[in-house]
């Protein structure tokens, strides 16, 4: 397959970065230092021009491309370079935008502008901070199956109950499975003696209640849907996790500490108590009790503030933090030094764009540890390795860095067990680390 | 001061020449308006010359001030005068009529200028205010009790707007015109151009009116209404619709059938609903009346207060002493909801029109009514006082007031129908319902006085109501200026002061003061 990539940013480079192996790669930007890094760092190729203009396109060689995604940081030359790329080849398009009213023009006029497919970056951050806030101690959450099948990653808090127990104590679970441990930056693929310590991060794929009841076991006293959540900074990524709150009925509160913004916010939000203030103002958390919030939502303008908000939000008694960090490599950081949950947009996008590359049984993907390792979901096909054989015997086909996370048929959930037979039609998710993720792929 | 400023061009910053010569324009085409009573004049036989001589003089005045600038440029400045001017130089051209007819056929109390005037200005501003005395045809011609119903009919819907419809040199300025005219804060432009709105409005009133026009007529054919003929089936939408509340006969609506009674409820709620609802209902979106959250507090209070005075006239409770020719209400929950409904729809949409003497009402039942006066039809109907709309954003601010009490960092924009109003206008709205209580109560006390001075005893409760149903264009107060007795008692310095309530009542009170303070006049 040919794809063309605009832009070269963090984006950009992490779609072309794992696109590289399988693809013929083709990158265009605007600046040069950033095409001359890439193409020495990855193997593709790397022109510099404007991907909104003809001429650069036709330098791609646009005619022959398969693949067309747009994803700099400019949601208007995402919808032009992609109207451009439509006008003179018919290859499939994506483009990457922020601001949600592209997405719903698109969603409303069933495919706007010469765009096939629109990722919005906004949304998908937002849409993962409101499932993060739905499990206690969760750091990422994502599902599979049509919202039948949760992914969750843990951190496994000091003091929890689970922490010193054996993954075979652990699991009281039927519809749950324990697929990775991350410990000091490495995977280990759990077996049921291995013991969870604190502070490990703990991949689980299961059913939508067996998660919910495990993080209870991890965190207890942490549930509830009547939660009390405070947005600091009214960022886009802010104002769309609000609107996500009030469609599941919650009133949150929103600090913005700008004036204007604060009443532009307050005109749009009408199910938010928008407060004007700064969010490091000792006096006004304290009168306005924000220490007694179940969560804290960090999205401010930088990243130095986000994590500089939920550290202090922290101290003053908030039982969770969830921090936006735009810096990819940060998002570690953050959750070493003891915010709870760190999101980064870019992962989200790159996460959805990459889901579209890999072949079409491929139905959803999810980054793990920011690349490290991916959660895919597969639909079973007649040529599949893993097809009308017991998942023991087709284990041992496959790299050993594969876990078997959960599968549905016909729509309902089925525990996979080493003797459980696959049949043409089941949807699997499988964890897997990149490294044997082409193989997998290829194999599956 | 200098007194020759008025006449320099260069100190004065406001074009009074243009407006003048627009206010003549507007009369010269009103003088159109006499031809109707005109024809009931040669068909019946009476008042004829009084007509004829009232539609000459129209045309000669409305010529005269046209001369005065024969090109006028209108600007936002000019526009305030010309509205106020309009509605000053309409009354005292639709007095002329009153005081011929009075002068020189009757004899009756019309002959005054002061009481023709205020005739005259009742019926423009849809006050439903009168001094005429004896109501009959026996007295007045038939031609002269219609005239008085158009006057009504013309200034319900606004001669401004009339006057945008039909005036192409109005389309520029007509925006703000109509914004100085038009009840409550602030004008919908329903279609791009304004004489296009102005135009849909009228045609939606005009078509109520002749809705009502045939259904009153249907009942008197059906033989439900037996004293509802062409001449009161005509009569009476002209008065309905503009929520003026005149009656050629003497006992308002009680000299009518029930069915008559109820048929007139729902017009009169219609006349103080907002036209622009009725628009999105014809062009396909009829949700929107009942989404609309001024119509939503609108119906409210009429309901809220209906059962309570029904609850009250049922129970028997509700009446000082029963009038001899009326059965009493105790037990009788037909009559009790319909007087209920009728007295109440009437006042808060400030109609006027009676169906009974509810001077004979208990104290509890007439203080609801007078609460009513200041409540109001809806912003851009055809009703008077403070209007719903501004009762509304009041509570709703006041509301946000307590919870930025306990939050000071709150912001928190007080919303209609889910859209956010600017802090702006929320002030405006401030503005206009304390000048207007300011207004009110100043009033009371000058009208109390001034009824002192000439020896003419007035109660407290009296004086409030006469201010409240002229300055909120309502019509009937209580005691002695009571629904079926008239405002002919008070002195004439009195009339001439309501005069001025009921003009800057329709105009709502801050297009004529602006008129009042140097700045405007200057830079």
């Amino acid at each position: 397959m040919r794809v063309i990539i605009i832009g070269a940013g963090q984006v950009g480079s992490s779609i072309a970065a794992s696109l590289a192996d399988a693809h013929e790669v083709i990158v265009v930007d605007t600046d040069r230092e950033r095409v001359d890094s890439l193409t020495y760092s990855l193997d593709v190729l790397a022109i510099e021009g404007d991907g909104t203009s003809l001429s650069t396109l036709r330098e791609a060689d646009i005619e022959t491309a398969d693949l067309f995604i747009a994803s700099t940081d400019n949601d208007e030359t995402n919808i032009v370079a992609c109207a451009t790329a439509t006008a003179v080849s018919d290859q499939f398009t994506i483009a990457r935008v922020k601001q949600t009213n592209y997405l719903e023009t698109w969603n409303h006029t069933g495919g706007a502008f010469g765009v096939d497919f629109m990722v919005c970056t906004n949304l998908l951050t937002a849409e993962t901070v409101v499932r993060i806030i739905g499990l206690p101690a969760a750091q990422d959450v994502d599902v599979f199956a049509d919202g039948r099948i949760f992914m969750a990653e843990f951190r496994v808090p000091n003091g929890s109950p689970v922490a010193g127990q054996t993954v075979a104590s652990a699991d009281n679970f039927v519809e749950l499975t324990f697929a990775a441990i991350l410990r000091d930056g490495s995977i280990i693929i759990p077996e049921g003696e291995t013991v969870i310590e604190a502070e490990d991060d703990l991949v689980v794929i299961g059913s939508s209640e067996s998660t919910h009841a495990f993080a209870g076991d991890l965190a207890p006293g942490h549930t509830g849907d009547r939660q009390d959540i405070v947005i600091v900074g009214g960022s886009q990524m802010g104002v769309q996790t609000a609107r996500l709150l009030e469609d599941r009925g919650l009133r949150p509160r929103l600090i913005e500490h700008d004036h204007e913004r604060a009443r532009e916010l307050a005109e749009e939000l009408a199910g938010t108590t928008v407060m004007e203030s700064d969010a490091t103002d000792r006096e006004f958390l304290d009168r306005e009790h924000v220490g007694d919030a179940d969560v804290v939502i960090a999205a401010l303008d930088s990243d130095e503030k986000n994590l500089l908000a939920s550290l202090l939000a922290e101290r003053i008694g908030v039982d969770r933090t969830i921090a936006v960090v735009e810096t990819t490599e940060y998002t570690g950081l953050f959750e070493a030094v003891g915010v709870g949950a760190a999101v980064n947009p870019r992962d989200a996008t790159a996460e959805e764009i990459i889901r579209f590359t890999h072949d079409t049984d491929t139905e959803k993907v999810a980054l793990i540890e920011h690349g490290h390792a991916e959660v895919l979901e597969i639909k079973v096909d007649p040529d599949s390795i893993l097809e009308g054989r017991p998942i023991s015997e087709s284990m041992a086909d496959l790299p050993a860095q594969v876990v078997v996370g959960a599968v549905t048929r016909n729509g309902s959930i089925i525990t996979p067990r080493g003797d459980t037979v696959l049949e043409t039609g089941d949807h699997v998710v499988l964890f897997a680390e990149t490294a044997v993720i082409d193989t997998v792929a290829r194999l599956v | 001061m200098n007194g020759n400023w008025l006449w320099d061009r260069d100190r004065l910053r406001v074009d009074w020449r243009a407006s003048v010569g627009l206010v003549g324009t507007v009369v010269k085409y009103l003088s159109g308006a006499f031809l109707v009573p005109l024809a009931v004049a040669l068909y019946y036989g009476e008042d004829v010359p009084t007509f004829v001589v009232s539609a000459l003089l129209a045309i000669v005045v409305g010529v005269a001030l046209e001369r005065v600038d024969p090109d006028p440029d209108l600007g936002a400045r000019e526009g305030f005068l010309m509205v106020a001017l309009t509605w000053l130089v309409v009354a005292l051209v639709g007095m002329m009529p009153y005081l011929i007819a009075g002068a020189v056929g009757t004899e009756s109390a019309l002959a005054q200028p002061e009481n023709a005037l205020f005739e005259s200005m009742s019926g423009f501003t849809t006050t439903g205010a009168t001094v005429m005395g004896e109501i009959s045809f026996d007295r007045h011609s038939h031609a002269l009790l219609l005239w008085r119903q158009l006057t009504q009919w013309l200034g319900g819907m606004g001669i401004i707007v009339l006057a945008v419809a039909i005036l192409p040199e109005l389309s520029v300025g007509g925006a703000q015109l109509m914004d100085a005219e038009a009840p409550g804060p602030g004008i919908q432009k329903l279609t791009p151009r304004i004489a296009e709105t102005a135009r849909v409005l009228w045609i939606a009133y005009l078509g109520f009116t002749l809705l009502e026009m045939a259904l009153l007529y249907g009942l008197h054919l059906v033989g439900l209404a037996p004293n509802m003929g062409l001449y009161n089936a005509v009569a009476h939408p002209l008065t309905t619709m503009p929520t003026g509340g005149f009656s050629p006969e003497a006992r308002s609506i009680e000299a009518f059938s029930g069915a008559v009674q109820w048929v007139i409820i729902p017009f009169m709620v219609a006349a103080g609903t907002n036209f622009a609802l009725f628009w999105h209902c014809a062009t396909g979106d009829p949700k929107r009346l009942l989404r609309d959250t001024e119509f939503q507090a609108f119906t409210g209070i009429i309901g809220v207060l209906t059962a309570v005075v029904a609850g009250h006239l049922f129970l028997g409770l509700g009446l000082q002493a029963i009038p001899a020719d009326l059965s009493p209400f105790g037990g009788d929950i037909e009559g009790s909801i319909r007087h209920a409904a009728f007295q109440v729809v009437s006042i808060v949409t400030t109609t006027g029109y009676a169906n009974m003497d509810f001077n004979t009402w208990s104290a509890p039942t007439k203080y609801i009514l007078l609460f009513g006066m200041f409540v109001g039809g809806s912003a851009g109907s055809t009703g008077g006082a403070i209007k719903i709309v501004r009762w509304v954003v009041i509570l709703k601010s006041l509301r946000r007031e307590l919870f930025t009490t306990i939050h000071p960092e709150a912001v928190s924009p007080v919303r209609l129908g889910g859209r956010p109003l600017e802090e702006r206008a929320i002030r405006g709205i401030y503005a206009f319902t304390l000048l207007y209580l300011v207004f009110f109560f100043v009033s009371v006390v000058l009208v109390v006085a001034d009824a002192w001075r000439v020896g003419h005893f007035l109660s407290a409760f009296e004086a409030m109501s006469a201010v409240a149903a002229t300055l909120g264009n309502v019509g009937p107060g209580f005691g002695q200026l009571g629904p079926m007795n008239s405002y002919l008692a008070f002195p004439a310095t009195s009339k001439l002061f309501m005069v001025f309530l009921m003009w800057i009542g329709r105009l709502e009170i801050l297009p004529v003061l602006v008129l009042l303070t140097p700045a405007y006049w200057r830079t």
